[in-house]
């Protein structure tokens, strides 16, 4: 029998497909038929504290717009009783969710303000979430901001959190990082439980028929995985901190190559979006086989058999790596 | 124990009406529609009514309608009311009779306001109530919010027991409007109040097949009228009911009514008797004078029918000797106004029975006063007490104005008043989009509801929707405020400006008394700002010796997230300058009510308000001010200087606030007004204006075409007419084919512009070495007003191209056409002018407008000043409103005239041939008009026709002089929004679609009553909230095109400008030219769908690309040709309804309040767009077979 459970931030999980923050998990019966197809864990999706402050703040504007400035119409829209406006629907929906489920049920929080990520944190904790994985993305564009402020900022910020809850905490890291092993270690000692690589931005694009800026997310695929893996391979074993892999995992050869580098479960979104909540079954099947055939007995087994630290050739995680691939290409030339 | 509340009294009537009914039938208008959404809101919310259970409020197609249900209603034994006004009463009066005759039960809940005559007005006075008085409704008035509330109850109450239904009347905003401190009643009071038997009693007269009847039978001349007279002793009755009514509330609740209210002397000798509000004035005056010594009383009418004689002979004094009643309203032609005529009869028929008080009767005068909400103030009441002194006192006079035509005014001190030196009189003056008002109303509840002191707000509203000025009078003080006049000249001890540049123009500190605090927010530094004053106010300041402050509330706002909302910063002004409450309380109140507003829309917001609150004291600042006037700036003329004089005179003091000055023979006598007067006020109301990149710009027109208010115009001109231009004229070669003219000039009005930026958001073109810019681009107005007012009236000196000079079916061509409907005072991007402005460009030298009443009417007539203009010619629309229902018959009616005086002419011309030649007659008479050459030829015979008839002496000549304009072909174009075609004036647009005559409808579809503040019409879609549909429409939109293509011979175009501007164009060319009804419906973004209004063009084109709004054409022309009418301009569907309707808070809202009703209710129209997408792709590919004899 092959054993495809797992261990993340402390969590007993029965294999290392985890479902990421993504709109699936709206609805309480996506995240059951998940289950049902044998996911191990669920990450909701992010409640953006931004999104909030936006929501109410765009209320307020447009429900005061040319309000009590003309005599017969002092105001355009009806009273209503309450709007839910804040984090209510999102805790909601995390307790049904709880309450429908057996799995880990991980709460996603993008937040701006410290007060507001802890106050968030604090209320999806009370929601019945078993962890919290936290966003943290900046895009710095001012000159003027050096990145140790902005790395002394958020490890501040993520030990500020991590100090008011007792739930786990991951952290969803963007790869744009200088020094990235350093901060890892950095956020694993502020005693963050687990590390996400990596968060997939919106990356804008260019329409040059209208010469507009286009906000775009296209959908991973299983060459997304080589930045990730990397990271994972050269973070393995060097911090006290959980790893989990997103972005690019496709298929079971994508989450096996992931428990090679190191991780402890894989985050999954593109994948169902596109071909339904069904794959998870069939990657962990395949897994399965896979295993069976390469006689595996668990994953544990395998995890970090091919991190940084484990290979035989460490180099190809580093520079060589850049280097060989010049030298295969020259080879083709000729 | 009753709650003190601070609120005004729609919703104090509404509080009662509410929960004494179980069926409410509603409409909307002003200014009655709160009580109405009030209800409409509550039994949203599943509040329940006394008896426990939820009203059922219908929102019903007009106000006669509404009167029918309530009719239905009550014939099937429900308590039912109704809230009206003005032209709704009117609709209503038909079931009124009805409803008496049968003896039924109800309380129709009244704001009264002014009948429209030779103009509308939204304000207040008798004139409606005045107009049912023979209905045989039972009339109980009202003069303050509490009576208002208390008789919502004490009307109920004596219509059941009595069986007569009442109208329970109150003035129209002055009252409606008016936030003032009062006692709620409880609903145990109600309960004691409404003696259960009479509701059994009127359910058991109710119509039931278990006990059948019949009622409303037809009768003949043997019974009907003695039938008639069975009712008599039910209003013999009736008065007694009410004064028990009134006399059993009293031991409620300890305030006694009575059916007439005498205060005065016991042994008064003038006696004034009025109604309404001015009650409360000449009551408050009268205390003031008998204080003085003087004998006279003052008798409020509260129960106005049944008049009773018999209390009014127990009301007055027996000392009384003259008597002026005073009428709210205007009833020309009469002996007197009816009030007048009841009290004179009343005291005839009293003497007469022996129970007048006095042996000798009194000498008694009318007046008319307050028409239209005019001021009625204590100075006014006191020149009636005085006129009464004399021996002979003028009868039939008038009070409040200058009547120098037919001297019936009374002349009053200016300077009298009887404020409570202990009181705090404030004078607000705010922008409307800063949030004054609503911060004032908050400061109100504050006080009213935190001390013992009274407190009252009333508020005054200019009629611009766009950078309107809104005025505050609020008053507070130890006593009760009893004063339902605004605070005057000279009397407020605070004053606050909250716009800095209404100081370049209006007389803000005429209000302030000697010592009064100054406001002022201004950008300047607080040791820089006195020198920005104009030398005007400097003046008033030092000689009123004001304590001047001054705060950079805008700059507080914008550092603190508020945008242009300065609301919070001034309120903590007022209340740390002021000091009616300790400024740590105030805060710590301010915070509390911050709260309570605004808790609901979210952490984020209260945050925000907080910070405001915050950061105010601190950039409060004392201005040390200079002891000589210095400044070089000097107030702005109201008017441009070149203006006409009746502009500058009449219409000028309207602009600037002193339009009660104007006499009477200033006025035209029949509601008659001159165009083109919106060109003269130059408004300056945005601090942001477009300005044009000739380098970048690619002569598109599609600035032009969309912009709302006109003000940005491109020519094509000969070159050589640059040689005089100013230096920063921009011009470019022209890039036009068969226009004549090589040079092309973009040019913005700068002083006219709202700055909502739509011709930004619309110009194609992009800089291309930063495509951040356009061709158009937004810029700051104050340092280019000057050069760029030179460049555009330059740009006006440039002839305009005449419409027959150029091809005007593409977009870029029609824009050179000058717009005749400019500068409205119209929301800043609004989405129904530009197409009103393409209407005038391409037809408005011939056009003959009717516009239903609502948003169109108001941004096109509301003096001071109006929009439709004239061409260089003097040409341009003949514009007028008759009323909201009937519009289409309005115009249609004008098209009877077009065709009947056309006809007429040529019968005329044909029997003159000899006299004016055969060849003219010949060649007017078979004139091919189709084009513009054609009709310019045209235009030039028929001048010469005129020419030759002013000489001839044949009486047939003189006639058709008189009608040989219509020679030259006119249109007719019928306007309005969706509330008018879709629902109360739909009868009439129906039977007017099917005459067959050539109309052309203009539908200005907002899918809400927009000028009403956004009440749900049957243009409002399924899933959106609207007022009256504060759960989500739960029914899909009307669909009038299809009804319309349903009678195969009208023209019917659906179109949205911001999707398509060709295909608009192209809409509007073919309706006009189609010898037939024509009816355009067009998509118009508007603020009550809660968008940013810089977007409407990409709403309009997300509507059209998810297939909430297709967008075609129907061509009945085609048909005889075998060709399908119907061309969908619309490509299939491409994004979801949600990708269109959630950027907008009518439908995002329900989905923030009830997500699953909301998803739900999207679901659904999802499918109604489907259905009706797959439906009209069904109907575009029928086969039609030529029946003119070609194939298709």
């Amino acid at each position: 029998m092959t054993d495809l459970s797992t261990t993340y931030l402390g969590l007993k999980l029965k294999n290392p497909m985890v479902a990421s923050a993504s709109p699936l998990s709206k609805k309480v019966e996506n995240v059951k038929q998940l289950e049902d197809a044998g996911i191990g864990a669920v990450v909701m999706y992010s409640l953006f504290e931004e999104q909030i402050t936006h929501e109410s703040n765009a209320l307020d504007y447009f429900l005061n717009r040319g309000s009590e400035s003309y005599a017969e119409a002092m105001t355009y829209f009806p009273e209503m009783e309450s709007y839910n406006i804040g984090p209510d629907s999102y805790l909601n929906l995390v307790s049904k969710i709880k309450e429908a489920v057996d799995i880990p049920v991980i709460g996603s929080l993008n937040g701006v303000s410290t007060g507001g990520w802890i106050e968030y944190a604090k209320k999806i904790e009370q929601a019945g979430a078993d962890a919290l994985e936290l966003n943290i993305y900046y895009i710095p564009t001012d000159v003027k901001m050096l990145s140790k402020e902005l790395e002394d900022a958020q490890v501040e910020l993520v030990a500020n959190v991590k100090r008011q809850l007792s739930i786990p905490l991951a952290v969803k890291l963007s790869p744009y990082y200088t020094a990235l092993p350093a901060f890892a270690k950095r956020l694993s000692n502020a005693g963050v439980d687990g590390l996400v690589l990596f968060n997939r931005f919106y990356q804008p694009d260019i329409d040059t028929e209208t010469l507009e800026v286009i906000p775009n997310l296209v959908l991973s695929d299983s060459n997304d995985l080589r930045l990730p893996l990397r990271w994972v391979a050269i973070l393995y074993g060097k911090i006290k901190a959980d790893l989990a892999l997103t972005s690019g995992v496709h298929n079971e050869i994508d989450v096996l190559k992931a428990m090679m580098a190191g991780a402890n479960v894989v985050e999954i979104t593109s994948e169902f979006l596109a071909n339904g909540i069904g794959r998870t079954t069939e990657i962990l099947h395949g897994m399965e086989e896979w295993m069976k055939e390469y006689e595996y007995k668990s994953v544990s087994q395998m995890r970090g058999s091919m991190s940084h630290k484990s290979v035989a050739e460490p180099a190809a995680f580093e520079r060589a790596n850049y280097m060989k691939a010049l030298q295969s290409f020259d080879n083709k030339v000729l | 124990m009753s709650n003190i509340i601070t609120i005004d009294a729609n919703e104090a009537v509404a509080r009662v009406a509410y929960r004494l009914n179980e069926v409410i039938a509603i409409y909307p208008i002003t200014p009655s529609s709160g009580m109405g959404e009030f209800s409409d809101a509550w039994s949203a919310q599943q509040l329940k009514n006394i008896w426990g259970t939820v009203p059922l409020v219908a929102e019903m197609q007009s106000e006669g309608g509404a009167a029918g249900a309530v009719h239905g209603a009550l014939q099937t034994g429900s308590l039912t009311t109704t809230f009206t006004a003005s032209q709704g009463l009117l609709l209503m009066i038909p079931n009124m009779f009805k409803i008496a005759g049968e003896l039924t039960p109800t309380v129709f809940h009244v704001s009264a306001r002014t009948i429209a005559a030779h103009a509308l007005s939204i304000y207040g006075d008798h004139s409606d109530i005045m107009a049912v008085r023979s209905t045989g409704f039972a009339l109980l008035g009202s003069r303050s919010v509490q009576e208002a509330h208390d008789f919502a109850l004490i009307s109920t109450a004596a219509s059941l027991k009595s069986r007569i239904p009442f109208v329970h009347f109150f003035d129209g905003f002055r009252t409606s409007h008016e936030v003032n401190k009062i006692r709620e009643l409880t609903e145990d009071d109600m309960r004691a109040m409404i003696d259960y038997d009479t509701i059994v009693a009127h359910r058991n007269r109710s119509l039931n097949p278990e006990r059948p009847v019949i009622r409303g039978t037809a009768q003949n001349p043997d019974v009907f009228f003695q039938a008639r007279e069975t009712v008599n002793q039910y209003y013999n009755d009736c008065p007694a009911t009410v004064q028990e009514a009134m006399d059993a509330f009293a031991k409620l609740t300890g305030r006694h009514y009575h059916l007439f209210d005498y205060f005065g002397a016991p042994d008064a000798d003038r006696v004034v008797i009025v109604m309404g509000s001015g009650a409360e004035t000449v009551e408050e005056t009268a205390k003031k004078l008998i204080a003085n010594g003087e004998k006279i009383g003052v008798i409020t009418v509260h129960l106005y029918r049944p008049f009773s004689v018999e209390h009014l002979m127990k009301a007055l004094p027996a000392t009384v000797k003259s008597i002026a009643v005073l009428d709210r309203t205007k009833e020309p032609g009469a002996v007197g106004e009816p009030l007048l005529g009841d009290v004179i009869s009343g005291l005839y028929e009293g003497k007469a029975l022996g129970l007048a008080p006095f042996s000798d009767l009194p000498k008694v005068i009318g007046g008319r006063y307050g028409l239209s909400s005019k001021e009625f103030t204590p100075a006014m009441a006191k020149a009636i007490f005085d006129e009464l002194k004399k021996d002979n006192p003028k009868n039939h006079f008038t009070i409040g104005i200058n009547d120098d035509l037919t001297h019936t005014s009374l002349e009053y001190d200016h300077t009298f008043s009887i404020f409570n030196p202990n009181s705090t009189r404030c004078v607000f003056f705010g922008l409307g989009a800063d949030g004054t008002v609503g911060a004032n109303k908050n400061s109100i509840k504050i006080i009213g509801e935190e001390t013992d002191y009274g407190a009252q707000g009333f508020f005054y509203y200019d009629s611009k929707k766009s950078g309107s000025i809104t005025i505050s009078h609020l008053r507070f003080g130890p006593d009760e405020i009893r004063a339902p006049y605004l605070i005057g000249v000279g009397e407020a001890n605070f004053v606050a400006c909250h716009q800095f540049n209404f100081l370049e123009k209006i007389d803000v500190l005429k209000y302030a008394e000697v010592g009064a605090v100054f406001l002022l927010n201004a950008t300047y530094k607080h040791d820089e700002v006195w020198n920005q004053l104009p030398v005007e106010v400097q003046k008033q300041i030092i000689k009123k010796k004001l304590k001047f402050y001054t705060i950079d509330a805008n700059e507080v706002a914008e550092k603190t997230g508020m945008g242009n909302r300065i609301n919070t910063i001034m309120q903590t002004c007022f209340f740390a300058i002021s000091g009616v409450l300790p400024r740590e309380e105030a805060i710590a109140e301010i915070k509390k009510s911050i709260k309570k507003t605004y808790g609901k829309r979210g952490d984020a917001v209260v945050k925000r308000n907080f910070e405001a609150v915050d950061h105010t004291l601190a950039n409060l600042h004392v201005v040390n001010y200079a002891e000589n006037a210095s400044s070089a700036l000097k107030l702005r003329p109201a008017m441009a200087s070149e203006a006409p004089d009746f502009v500058r005179n009449v219409l000028g003091p309207m602009v600037v606030y002193e339009g009660d000055g104007v006499p009477v023979s200033a006025l035209p006598h029949d509601g008659t007004f001159p165009t083109a007067t919106s060109q003269w006020e130059k408004r300056n109301i945005s601090m942001d204006i477009p300005v044009w990149d000739p380098d970048v710009c690619i002569q598109c027109g599609k600035c032009v075409f969309v912009c709302p208010h006109a003000v940005i115009r491109m020519k094509v001109y000969d070159g050589q007419l640059l040689d005089d231009a100013p230096e920063t004229f921009k011009s470019i070669d022209a890039k036009f084919k068969g226009v004549p003219g090589d040079k092309y000039t973009i040019q913005v009005a700068p002083e006219d512009c709202t700055g909502c930026a739509l011709c930004v958001e619309a110009c194609p073109a992009k800089n291309k070495t930063q495509a951040g810019l356009k061709a158009i681009n937004m810029a700051s107005q104050p340092p280019i007003r000057e050069t760029e007012r030179e460049n555009w009236n330059y740009f006006l000196s440039i002839p305009d191209i005449e419409r027959a000079e150029i091809e005007t079916t593409t977009v870029k061509n029609s824009q050179l056409l000058r717009p005749l409907f400019e500068f409205s005072g119209a929301c800043a991007g609004c989405g129904e002018t530009p197409y009103i402005k393409l209407l005038s460009q391409l037809f408005g030298d011939r056009t003959i407008v009717a516009n239903a009443t609502g948003c169109s009417s108001i941004y096109g007539g509301n003096l001071p000043t109006t929009p439709w203009a004239v061409n260089s010619k003097g040409r341009g629309p003949a514009w007028s409103n008759s009323l909201f229902e009937d519009n289409a018959e309005f115009g249609l009616g004008m098209r009877l005239t077009v065709d009947r005086q056309t006809e007429f002419a040529k019968e005329l011309l044909q029997s003159l041939s000899d006299q004016i030649g055969a060849e003219l007659v010949t060649e007017i008479l078979y004139a091919d008009q189709t084009t513009d050459a054609g009709i310019d030829a045209q235009r030039d015979r028929v001048a010469i026709l005129k020419q030759k008839l002013s000489v001839m002496q044949d009486p047939k000549a003189k006639h058709l002089l008189s009608v040989a304009d219509f020679l030259v072909k006119k249109t007719v174009w019928i306007i309005g929004g969706d509330g008018w075609a879709y629902d109360i004036g739909y009868g009439g647009l129906d039977h007017v679609l099917a005459s067959g005559r050539n109309i052309n409808v203009l539908v200005l579809d907002t899918e809400v009553y927009s000028n009403t503040g956004g009440q749900a019409s049957k243009a409002t879609p399924r899933a959106a909230v609207a007022k009256f549909a504060a759960n989500g429409k739960p029914l899909p939109k009307k669909d009038l095109g299809m009804i319309a293509m349903a009678y195969g011979y009208v023209y019917v175009a659906k179109v949205a400008m911001g999707a398509n501007d060709a295909q608009t164009l192209k809409a509007f060319k073919e309706a006009e030219a189609f010898e037939g009804p024509s009816i355009i419906i067009a998509y118009s973004h508007c603020i009550a769908h809660g968008i940013d209004m810089q977007k409407g063009l990409e709403q309009q084109k997300l509507a059209v690309q998810s297939g909430v709004w297709p967008i075609y054409r129907y061509n009945p022309d085609f048909i005889a040709n075998g060709k399908n009418p119907l061309i969908i301009d619309s490509k299939d569907p491409s994004i979801s309804v949600q990708e269109y309707a959630y950027n907008e808070t009518r439908y995002r809202m329900l989905l923030q309040s009830d997500e699953a009703r909301a998803e739900k209710l999207m679901v659904e129209a999802k499918n109604d767009v489907s259905k009706r997408w797959e439906l009209y792709k069904q109907m575009a590919k029928i086969e039609y077979k030529a029946t003119n004899g070609d194939s298709a």
